[in-house]
């Protein structure tokens, strides 16, 4: 506890590639929650030891895939009722995953934890510039008070510009949830 | 009921199978009358269940041979019937829809009829049979280990693994020494899926449902959260009383016909019941009361080394990480849950389960990883059958 500021976590954690299980590369973070403004993002700082893997050749793959596309990409439910993705949506579920762990964190207390739940949708946005756009709506999953929240978010992507959140916003709970 | 395949082999024999129709009711599946019966003839017949003993003792003191066809003749029956109704047709490693789970108890139920038998412990809301499964080969004064799965719609894999666990039990029976000994000396009972009405829900319309399907007065909400629906330190913490929110305890506890049927159940078996098991998804963890309170249970140090051993058996497998604890700590305090409630009741052997994954796939964990997280997790599951049987003895 640190007087007037917040809290402060001291984190040592492991980061596992998911693509790669044997790839794990150490991580120490120090997570600062404010006191008082709720809608303040926790601070997060962090190191890591060592580096992570070169994606680019994966990254390329992908992006030439949908630059060549003849009509703008549109998918939704990924994955299904039954967890399948199909191998081609793949990075499509893994670009959302990380613009929703942006999204966790912007909206993160100490009494939250997010997690994506699934797409239900995504469509990518036309674009003239070499970037890749997209725009998702999810459903997260927070664990604390087990509620499954729409949310939506545009993302950008490039492969050597990485991933940005343009604009996200929170959606109202449709009747059947 | 139970049907009878008899051969009298003389006069006198057959004298006695005419005695035995006059004396009760016996329905003559072949031949049609017990006119028609003579020596050295298949003579098949039915009776009632209460009266199958009557015909085992006079049979046995006639030194007669029999074959009992068909013991349990209302689950042959349901079998049948269900196999025709059946969508689609079951699969272990699939997600089956409750149709599917509905016939293939009834199946599993009647090929394995010295291992395995079906019964109802209640209904559902929308007025579905809960059933359950009786595991285990039948014996007097057997202590039980009680085991439920799907509580909360959207956890998939936990009745796919109830399914599993009770596939293994039949299959591996006489093969595996350890569920031999198991299902020798203990039963298991094994309920498919309780929160059925949700389950229905998320195949038809929403595949993240988590509560029971029942009407909230005053509210155009739907539905109680089943593991704060108990009575344990209800609705006091980690619970909302507001009908429209995923976590809602309910009107009162068990106010929800599902968890009713269960406890009632429990109740009425306290006596045999030496462990519970609820299983859920998703968080890879092993918990044991409590869940309403920080404080620790008075066995704190064995369930706490129960769980450390049984997570260690299921990460030798797959090498799938497990975190174990007291619930309020381990994951969040909770109210209201069935685990706690079983432990207070005085089932001091009181553990959830959450399965596979940890957040990548969360509640829509790929069918591909239904095997290897039933085959871990059994081990845990056997684990803990094993402490609770050394216990018992």
């Amino acid at each position: 506890d640190i007087d007037n500021v917040g809290r402060k976590y001291h984190l040592k954690l492991v980061l596992e590639d998911i693509l790669e299980k044997d790839n794990i590369v150490n991580c120490t973070a120090e997570i600062l929650y404010h006191l008082g403004n709720k809608n303040a993002a926790p601070d997060v700082d962090f190191t890591i030891e060592g580096e992570l893997k070169n994606t680019d050749e994966q990254d390329n793959i992908f992006y030439n895939r949908i630059k060549s596309l003849k009509k703008e990409l549109v998918a939704q439910n990924i994955p299904d009722s039954h967890g399948n993705v199909p191998p081609e949506m793949e990075p499509i579920r893994l670009l959302a995953r990380v613009a929703a762990g942006y999204v966790a964190w912007q909206n993160s207390t100490e009494n939250t934890r997010y997690e994506l739940a699934q797409i239900k949708d995504v469509r990518q946005v036309k674009r003239s510039d070499d970037y890749l756009e997209f725009d998702y709506m999810v459903l997260l999953h927070e664990f604390v008070s087990q509620e499954i929240i729409p949310w939506q978010m545009r993302v950008l992507w490039h492969p050597q510009h990485g991933v940005k959140v343009t604009q996200n916003s929170r959606q109202p709970k449709p009747a059947e949830y | 009921q139970k049907v009878f395949r008899v051969i009298p082999q003389n006069e006198e024999q057959v004298e006695i199978i005419s005695a035995l129709a006059s004396s009760m009711q016996v329905d003559f599946w072949q031949p049609d009358s017990v006119t028609l019966v003579k020596p050295k003839m298949q003579v098949d017949f039915r009776v009632e269940a209460d009266k199958s003993f009557e015909v085992e003792n006079l049979l046995a003191q006639n030194k007669m041979e029999y074959r009992v066809l068909i013991d349990d003749l209302q689950t042959a029956v349901d079998a049948q019937f269900d196999s025709k109704v059946r969508a689609s047709s079951h699969s272990y490693k699939k997600y089956n829809n409750w149709d599917t789970i509905v016939a293939w108890t009834a199946d599993i139920a009647a090929q394995n009829p010295d291992l395995v038998s079906r019964s109802v412990i209640g209904e559902t809301y929308e007025g579905r049979q809960i059933y359950l499964l009786k595991v285990g080969k039948s014996g007097t004064n057997k202590a039980a280990i009680f085991m439920d799965c799907g509580f909360h719609a959207r956890e998939w894999i936990s009745p796919a693994f109830c399914q599993w666990f009770v596939k293994e039990a039949v299959e591996t029976y006489g093969e595996d020494s350890v569920m031999t000994n198991l299902l020798n000396k203990l039963d298991f009972y094994v309920l498919p899926v309780l929160n059925i009405d949700g389950y229905v829900y998320t195949w038809t319309s929403n595949r993240l449902w988590r509560k029971t399907r029942s009407k909230n007065a005053g509210s155009s909400c739907i539905g109680t959260d089943p593991n704060r629906n108990f009575d344990a330190g209800w609705c006091t913490i980690g619970a909302s009383s507001r009908p429209c929110d995923s976590t809602y305890c309910g009107s009162a506890p068990e106010s929800e016909k599902e968890t009713k049927a269960l406890a009632d159940f429990i109740r009425e078996h306290l006596s045999t019941i030496k462990a519970y098991l609820t299983i859920h998804s998703y968080s890879q963890l092993l918990l044991f009361p409590y869940s309403y309170t920080y404080t620790y249970p008075s066995n704190y140090e064995e369930l706490n080394s129960i769980a450390y051993a049984a997570s260690k058996e299921l990460s030798s497998l797959y090498n799938t990480k497990y975190t174990y604890g007291p619930g309020a700590e381990t994951i969040y305090p909770a109210a209201g849950g069935s685990d706690d409630w079983a432990y207070d009741e005085g089932i001091k052997y009181s553990f959830t389960f959450e399965l596979r994954d940890t957040g990548t796939y969360g509640f829509l964990l790929p069918e591909s990883q239904i095997q290897p997280t039933c085959e871990e997790t059994i081990l845990a599951v056997k684990y803990i059958a094993n402490y609770v049987l050394e216990q018992s003895y």
